[in-house]
């Protein structure tokens, strides 16, 4: 008896394992029948916030996404996204049709809790409320990586390589640009931002 | 209590019918030197359990009747290209010749939900490349001319997707088909960084990724193995390609 009740405990954690659920308790799941395919809101993970919150990407429907993928501990890419992503925030500024939301995920899930991405936000000149910092699970931050084709590797316990990529989603959570590279021209997404936020 | 060791028992019946038929193989841990990697630091694998056989069209018919969201006219663009099971006649057929070929056309989404579904994952680059450095009578046959021109010849060869599973030798570990048949997805062929022209150490594009000039190919005479590289830093992960195939790995719990 006590055996056959593991069994069919275990069957239900791995069969939820695989099952896509449904993303968000907000949303019904008409709702989802209707998503585009191709919207990044058909990913069922659930994510923390900087304020240790938790959110799907659904949640964020009906804004542009400004999305980077990052790590705190980071010394020498990072930074320079990071200023990136600040320069193309002011640039951008009030000028967009909807307002859009700068977020910034954790490569290092293990690592980079809320706590510390609240910190680096707010050493950063990142606290306001366009910008949004999550960390995910190992699996949820693989996933995600692949909808963006970012490709990263940890290298050492400290440090991860990683493609410097900066991509932008429209209302739908459809990936409409992306700028790869550091140090280059900004105008060009900046542009990308203020017609996609249009859509 | 009857009726519960019942649904146990049937369960497991139902979960073992698209399970590969053959047991997983244990593979004990070791080491060995990637032919990428930070230096020429040897990378520890620890042990695990691998399927045998590449997952065939008729184990991958039996997923998708059972998660119907991975059938080929309602699975999400987000997580399939148009190629996704392009060779099968409809969402619950494929030409009846492919039944114990490797699967194909399936995207690394496709790929990673099979084997969680079965309770497994996709096995790590490392993991892939420490089995597939084995032939029939060694773990490490890579010093071997014969062995390494054997897998360059099976690369040069159009349609080995038709191929049967398992009708081959195993290597010394009881795996089947890891080359001679398709490529295979793992699990991080994300972690694969080569930029411009690899072949030319410096002249990587240091600008696209961070620490990029840190991962530079340890082992140039294994041309097989640099093929392989190349082609998971060039995949993206909804590809449904026609020569690329998976099989699942799993965990050994401690």
């Amino acid at each position: 008896m006590k055996i056959s009740i593991t069994i069919i405990l275990a069957l239900v954690v791995f069969i939820q394992g695989c099952k896509e659920q449904t993303p968000s308790t907000k949303i019904t799941p008409e709702e989802v029948q209707e998503l585009n395919e191709m919207s990044i809101y058909n990913l069922p993970s659930n994510w923390n916030t900087q304020d240790g919150n938790q959110i799907s990407f659904i949640d964020l429907k009906g804004q542009p996404l400004v999305v980077v993928m990052i790590y705190t501990s980071c010394q020498t890419a990072c930074p320079r996204l990071v200023a990136d992503m600040r320069f193309i925030e002011e640039k951008v500024g009030t000028k967009a049709a909807t307002q859009p939301r700068y977020v910034l995920v954790s490569i290092d899930p293990l690592v980079d809790t809320p706590e510390r991405l609240k910190k680096f936000a707010a050493e950063n000149e990142m606290s306001a409320d366009q910008w949004l910092f999550l960390q995910g699970t190992e699996d949820s931050v693989r996933d995600f990586a692949n909808i963006l084709s970012v490709k990263y590797k940890k290298i050492n316990p400290m440090d991860f390589s990683h493609s410097n990529i900066i991509s932008v989603f429209d209302k739908e959570g459809v990936l409409q640009f992306q700028k790869e590279g550091l140090g280059l021209e900004n105008d060009e997404i900046v542009d990308q931002i203020l017609e996609i936020s249009k859509i | 209590m009857k009726n519960w060791v019942l649904i146990g028992a049937l369960a497991l019946i139902h979960f073992s019918t698209f399970g590969q038929e053959n047991a997983m193989k244990k593979i004990d841990g070791g080491s060995y030197l990637p032919l990428y990697g930070n230096s020429n630091e040897e990378v520890n694998v620890s042990a695990f359990y691998i399927d045998p056989l590449p997952v065939t069209h008729e184990a991958y018919l039996e997923f998708v009747k059972e998660y119907p969201e991975w059938q080929k006219s309602k699975v999400k663009g987000l997580f399939a290209d148009k190629r996704y099971l392009e060779v099968w006649e409809n969402d619950l057929s494929y030409p009846s010749v492919l039944k114990n070929s490797p699967v194909i056309q399936v995207s690394w989404f496709a790929a990673k939900a099979y084997c969680a579904c079965q309770g497994k994952r996709l096995p790590t680059v490392d993991e892939w490349e420490y089995i597939a450095m084995a032939n029939e009578v060694k773990e490490d046959a890579r010093g071997d001319s014969l062995y390494n021109l054997a897998i360059l010849r099976s690369y040069e060869t159009p349609k080995t997707y038709l191929l049967q599973v398992g009708s081959k030798p195993s290597n010394v570990y009881g795996v089947y088909d890891l080359h001679g048949l398709v490529w295979e997805w793992t699990l991080d062929f994300n972690s694969i960084i080569i930029t411009g022209e690899s072949r030319n150490n410096g002249n990587t594009d240091q600008g696209l990724f961070c620490a990029s000039g840190a991962l530079g190919a340890n082992d140039l005479m294994n041309y097989a193995a640099f093929m392989r590289y190349a082609m998971r830093s060039s995949l993206k992960a909804r590809y449904s390609m026609t020569n690329l195939g998976f099989r699942c790995a799993k965990d050994i719990k401690q």
